[in-house]
C-alpha cells in the first residue's frame, strides 16, 4: 500500500496545496469535480537528476492569497525523501485582517456556555452518538 | 441600501439554523441575513449535505464500499480514484513532512500494522469544500460547523462576528474562550469526546501534555491540519504553531493552562 502513496506524490508535481486549497473551494460550486489543485498551472517548472540517482522536481510558481508559492521535491527510488520550500509567503494583509478578529477571549473560571451567548461551539471533535450531550445540540435545539 | 440598513435588517432577521449527521459527526449550520430561511437559502443547504455525502462515499473508513477502502484493498489502483483522493495524498504528504511525520494518515493500529486514515485530513477540507453553495448567497452570513470544526462568513465587515465558543477540554459543558470570526475557520483537535484517537504516528502511542489545540486561519482545510498537526507534537505543539503563517493557535495544556500563537494585531502594526 505505501506504494501507492508514492506512486501519487511522485507522478504528481507538488505544490504547495496547503497554501493553495482555499482559491480552488470557492469555485468548486456547480462543476461535480470542482476545480482540482492537481491541475499544473502555466508556468515554469522542471526537473534534474542528480548522481545519486535522486530526482529533484521544481513545481511551478501557484498564486495563493498568501503569496506565490513554490517547492523543490526530491524523489529517490520513488519516493519523495525532501521538500524544499522554493518560495513561500510572509504573511499579507489580509491574513492580518481575519486574525486581527480571530483572537481568543479567554473566559473567566466560572463563565458557563449559556451566558456567554456564542452561536457554535468548536472543540474536540463531536460524533453523531455524542452530539446528543452535546453544547452544540443545545444550541441547535434554541435554534430550531 | 444604507450599510446600516442592511446591518439591522440582519440583526432583526435572527438565525435560524439546520442540522444533519455525514460522515459520522453532525453537520449545524448557522445563518442569517436574506436567506437564512428563503427556498435558496434551503437549497444551499441541501447541496452543502448532498456533497459531504459524496465525500464520504470517497474518503469513509468505515465504509467498506468507499474509494479509500477499496483503494486500501488494492481493489482499485490510484487511477480509478477520483481527483479528490490526490489532492488529499498531497495535503497529507505536506502534513507530515512539517510535523516530522508525527502526523501521518498511516498510522499504527492495535494490531501494529500500519492502516490508511485520511479523516484527519478530510474533514476541515470537506466541510470548506462543502461550504461552497452557501458562499454564493447574497446578503447571507453563515457559519457551518461539522462536529467542531467551521467556517464563518459575513457578507459586510460591520456585520455581526460569528461568536465561536472553545469548549474547556476538562469539561464540555464549559467554555474556555470565545473567538468572535467575521471571515475564516476555526477547528480545535482534542480527544475529549472520542477517547485517545489521535496518536504520534512515529510511536503509535497517544498524545500527552497537551489537552487541546484550537487553530483560527482563513482555511478550514488549513486550520484542521495544523490543529491536528501542532496537537500530535504534543509538549511541542505551541511552538509549532507561532511558526506556522498566518494563523492564530490556542493551546489549552494538560494542567489547564493556555498559550496563544501568532497574535494577529502584531501583523497589522
Amino acid at each position: 500500500m505505501r506504494r501507492i502513496t508514492t506512486w501519487f506524490l511522485s507522478t504528481v508535481t507538488i505544490l504547495v496545496l496547503l497554501l493553495g486549497y482555499h482559491t480552488s473551494t470557492s469555485s468548486a460550486f456547480g462543476s461535480p469535480g470542482g476545480t482540482s489543485v492537481l491541475s499544473r498551472p502555466a508556468g515554469e517548472s522542471g526537473q534534474s537528476q542528480s548522481s545519486s540517482g535522486a530526482r529533484v522536481v521544481t513545481g511551478p510558481t501557484v498564486q495563493t492569497q498568501w503569496g506565490p508559492v513554490q517547492v523543490e521535491v526530491t524523489v529517490e527510488a520513488g519516493a519523495i525523501t525532501d521538500v524544499t520550500p522554493v518560495q513561500y509567503p510572509t504573511g499579507n494583509s489580509t491574513d492580518a485582517q481575519i486574525n486581527g478578529y480571530a483572537l481568543p477571549i479567554l473566559m473567566d473560571e466560572a463563565m458557563q456556555a449559556q451566558s456567554a451567548n456564542i452561536d457554535m461551539v468548536s472543540g474536540a471533535t463531536v460524533t453523531s452518538t455524542g452530539y446528543i450531550q452535546s453544547l452544540q445540540a443545545a444550541l441547535d435545539q434554541v435554534g430550531l | 441600501m444604507s450599510v446600516d440598513t442592511a446591518h439591522q435588517q440582519l440583526a432583526a432577521a435572527g438565525t435560524s439554523r439546520y442540522v444533519d449527521h455525514c460522515m459520522g459527526i453532525p453537520i449545524s449550520l448557522a445563518i442569517r441575513g436574506r436567506h437564512a430561511r428563503s427556498r435558496m437559502g434551503r437549497t444551499a443547504w441541501d447541496d452543502t449535505i448532498a456533497e459531504l455525502r459524496r465525500l464520504d462515499s470517497i474518503f469513509s473508513t468505515y465504509r467498506k464500499s468507499s474509494v479509500i477502502s477499496r483503494l486500501e484493498r488494492a481493489e482499485i489502483g490510484p487511477d480509478d480514484c477520483p481527483d479528490e483522493v490526490a489532492e488529499i495524498f498531497e495535503l497529507a504528504a505536506l502534513a507530515k513532512l512539517e510535523t516530522n511525520a508525527a502526523f501521518d494518515i498511516w498510522r499504527p493500529r492495535d494490531d501494529g500494522v500500519r492502516h490508511l486514515d485520511p479523516s484527519g485530513v478530510v474533514k476541515g477540507w470537506a466541510i470548506e469544500r462543502a461550504s461552497a453553495p452557501l458562499r454564493f448567497l447574497d446578503d447571507t452570513a453563515f457559519c457551518l460547523s461539522g462536529g467542531g470544526d467551521m467556517v464563518c462568513r459575513t457578507p459586510s465587515t460591520d456585520a455581526p462576528a460569528w461568536r465561536i465558543g472553545i469548549e474547556h477540554p476538562h469539561d464540555p459543558s464549559r467554555l474556555i474562550a470565545v473567538v468572535p470570526l467575521q471571515n475564516g475557520a476555526v477547528a480545535t483537535s482534542g480527544t475529549v469526546h472520542r477517547g485517545e484517537h489521535l496518536v504520534d504516528a512515529r510511536s503509535g502511542r497517544p498524545v500527552v501534555g497537551v489537552a487541546s489545540v484550537t487553530v483560527v486561519a482563513a482555511s478550514l482545510t488549513v486550520a484542521d491540519i495544523d490543529a491536528t498537526s501542532a496537537y500530535v507534537m504534543g509538549a511541542d505543539a505551541s511552538r509549532w504553531l507561532s511558526d506556522r503563517p498566518g494563523i492564530t493557535g490556542f493551546v489549552v495544556w494538560a494542567d489547564g493552562s493556555t498559550t496563544t500563537t501568532g497574535d494577529g494585531q502584531k501583523s497589522i502594526s
